[in-house]
């Protein structure tokens, strides 16, 4: 099944200015890598050499952090949404 | 809405710390745009650097310091913020059993009483330097209050997002300033989350988003003022609260300045961070001493610093140890405590991030991280009149008598 992904705009400039995009998988992490072979220049944007995400990087599936909801096995279903988010805080 | 007329005052370029790139044209920025990682101002190399004498014949405000904030040419906005008092405390000094110890009180910041009208003034005049249409946030309520007046001063748009929880004084006096107020269900982390998108569809300034890297150069001239107003030179130690993290780094990178720029001598303080237990995931990485931030679900009545994903989380452990200071994290008990004792000891009602401090303060004079050669600065970032929540219980031990003489005479036998 096709899950929405949402880019922020940074990482646009490696998918053709799209920002809104499907990719299929069961986990976030098939997902993940589904959209990253669609688009190889976005996997190093995301994850360092072992594959982790880089420390500014939160993706969130529903609102919710991944780091909350079993990482990159959290499992995935038809209309689910992945967001990819800059890390960025303050209060 | 209508953008603000091109402004005399232009921003430095910003270079990302991850990658090293640099992008030359000023823009409003959250992150890199090859690597997503964080941006920092970069100044001018060859920039010419006041000495003692010219920064103490400037007015007293934050733009003393002007050569190591963000921007080219004179302040437009808030050039009145800033300069808070740094007043000694020798109750606090017995209690710790440390030499001496100063309060840095920008919970009387002359904006709204907290030391978000230093942020908030580099990033009200980068919203001027970039011609934005508004200015916006993600808050946990201090930030809200300083974002919310200085538009109402300057007459520009704001919206403001907080989490719907937030301390009543904090939404009022928000409010008050007429913005765009809106509260969101949700932790400041989910706030936070949604103006992160929120900056890739509306041209709007967002202080803690796509103004950060000016926005956070302003948390500098805490360090500033606290050297100036000790004559020239620093502490040997500051304790200041973390929430998103950013505070410690910018006190570290500040004191590093002075030094470099020859106007203060000897060593770099050692600075620590506090938070409370219930939202702790700076100081448990401290305390691990390696490896990933672990977030955190807030717990804790310290709202202020109740970010469980801080995005500075990493530099701020990192620049603790390599300062030689630490962290400690308190419980909401002690942090109330916290309020009281100092209060107490000094006349100073901080807000509940300033009892975590407080209270921290104490636990790592306990553990003897703090030693009786210290000269340490406690950083009070908020005033006690917006947590006052926090303490209505202690009113039920208040008498409520009959204005009677026998009746003050039985309380006073």
């Amino acid at each position: 099944m096709p899950i929405q992904i949402s880019l922020p705009s940074a990482l646009a400039t490696q998918t053709n200015g799209q920002r809104k995009l499907q990719a299929d998988g069961a986990t976030v992490g098939e997902v993940l890598d589904h959209l990253v072979a669609q688009y190889p220049s976005v996997g190093p944007r995301l994850r360092d050499e072992q594959g982790a995400l880089y420390p500014f990087v939160t993706v969130y599936l529903n609102d919710e952090d991944i780091r909350f909801a079993g990482g990159f096995a959290a499992p995935v279903a038809d209309r689910d949404e992945l967001v990819i988010v800059p890390a960025v805080a303050g209060g | 809405m209508t953008a603000l007329a091109p402004s005399a005052i232009t921003a430095h370029p910003l270079a990302c710390l991850n990658c090293g790139k640099t992008h030359d044209a000023p823009r409003p920025a959250a992150v890199c745009e090859s690597c997503l990682g964080p941006l920092d101002v970069v100044y001018p190399a060859d920039r010419v650097l006041p000495d003692r004498e010219t920064i103490s014949a400037r007015p007293h405000a934050l733009w003393r310091y002007r050569e190591w904030l963000p921007f080219v040419g004179e302040p437009v906005a808030a050039t009145d913020i800033g300069w808070t008092p740094l007043r000694e405390a020798p109750r606090v000094a017995s209690a710790l059993g440390v030499r001496r110890v100063w309060l840095k009180i920008d919970a009387l910041s002359s904006g709204t009483l907290s030391f978000k009208d230093r942020v908030v003034a580099t990033a009200i005049n980068a919203v001027h330097a970039f011609g934005l249409d508004a200015i916006a946030c993600a808050s946990t309520g201090n930030l809200a209050n300083a974002v919310a007046a200085a538009a109402a001063r300057e007459g520009i748009p704001a919206w403001i997002f907080v989490p719907e929880d937030l301390e009543v004084a904090k939404l009022v006096g928000t409010l008050v300033y007429n913005p765009r107020l809106v509260r969101v269900r949700g932790t400041y982390d989910d706030v936070n989350r949604l103006c992160a998108q929120l900056a890739d569809e509306y041209a709007w300034g967002i202080a803690n988003v796509n103004l950060r890297a000016y926005y956070g150069e302003g948390s500098k001239t805490m360090a500033f003022e606290i050297a100036e107003q000790l004559g020239w030179r620093l502490p040997t130690a500051v304790v200041a609260p973390m929430a998103g993290g950013s505070l410690v780094t910018k006190l570290r990178k500040g004191f590093g300045e002075f030094l470099s720029a020859g106007l203060v001598q000897g060593s770099s303080p050692r600075v620590y961070g506090a938070q409370a237990s219930g939202c702790a995931p700076i100081v448990r990485l401290v305390e691990r001493g390696e490896g990933p931030l672990i977030p955190e679900r807030p717990d804790t009545i310290a709202r202020s610093l109740a970010i469980g994903n801080p995005a500075d989380g990493l530099a701020a452990a990192r620049i603790l140890r390599e300062s030689g200071g630490g962290a400690a994290h308190v419980s909401d008990d002690e942090l109330r405590d916290g309020i009281r004792e100092l209060a107490a000891l000094t006349g100073v009602f901080g807000e509940t991030a300033a009892g975590v401090t407080y209270a921290a303060a104490k636990a790592l004079a306990a553990r003897g991280a703090l030693s009786p050669d210290d000269e340490v600065v406690l950083c009070i970032t908020g005033n006690g009149l917006k947590t006052a929540e926090s303490l209505v219980h202690d009113l039920k031990n208040v008498p409520i008598i009959a204005p009677r003489l026998r009746e003050v005479a039985a309380l006073v036998s």
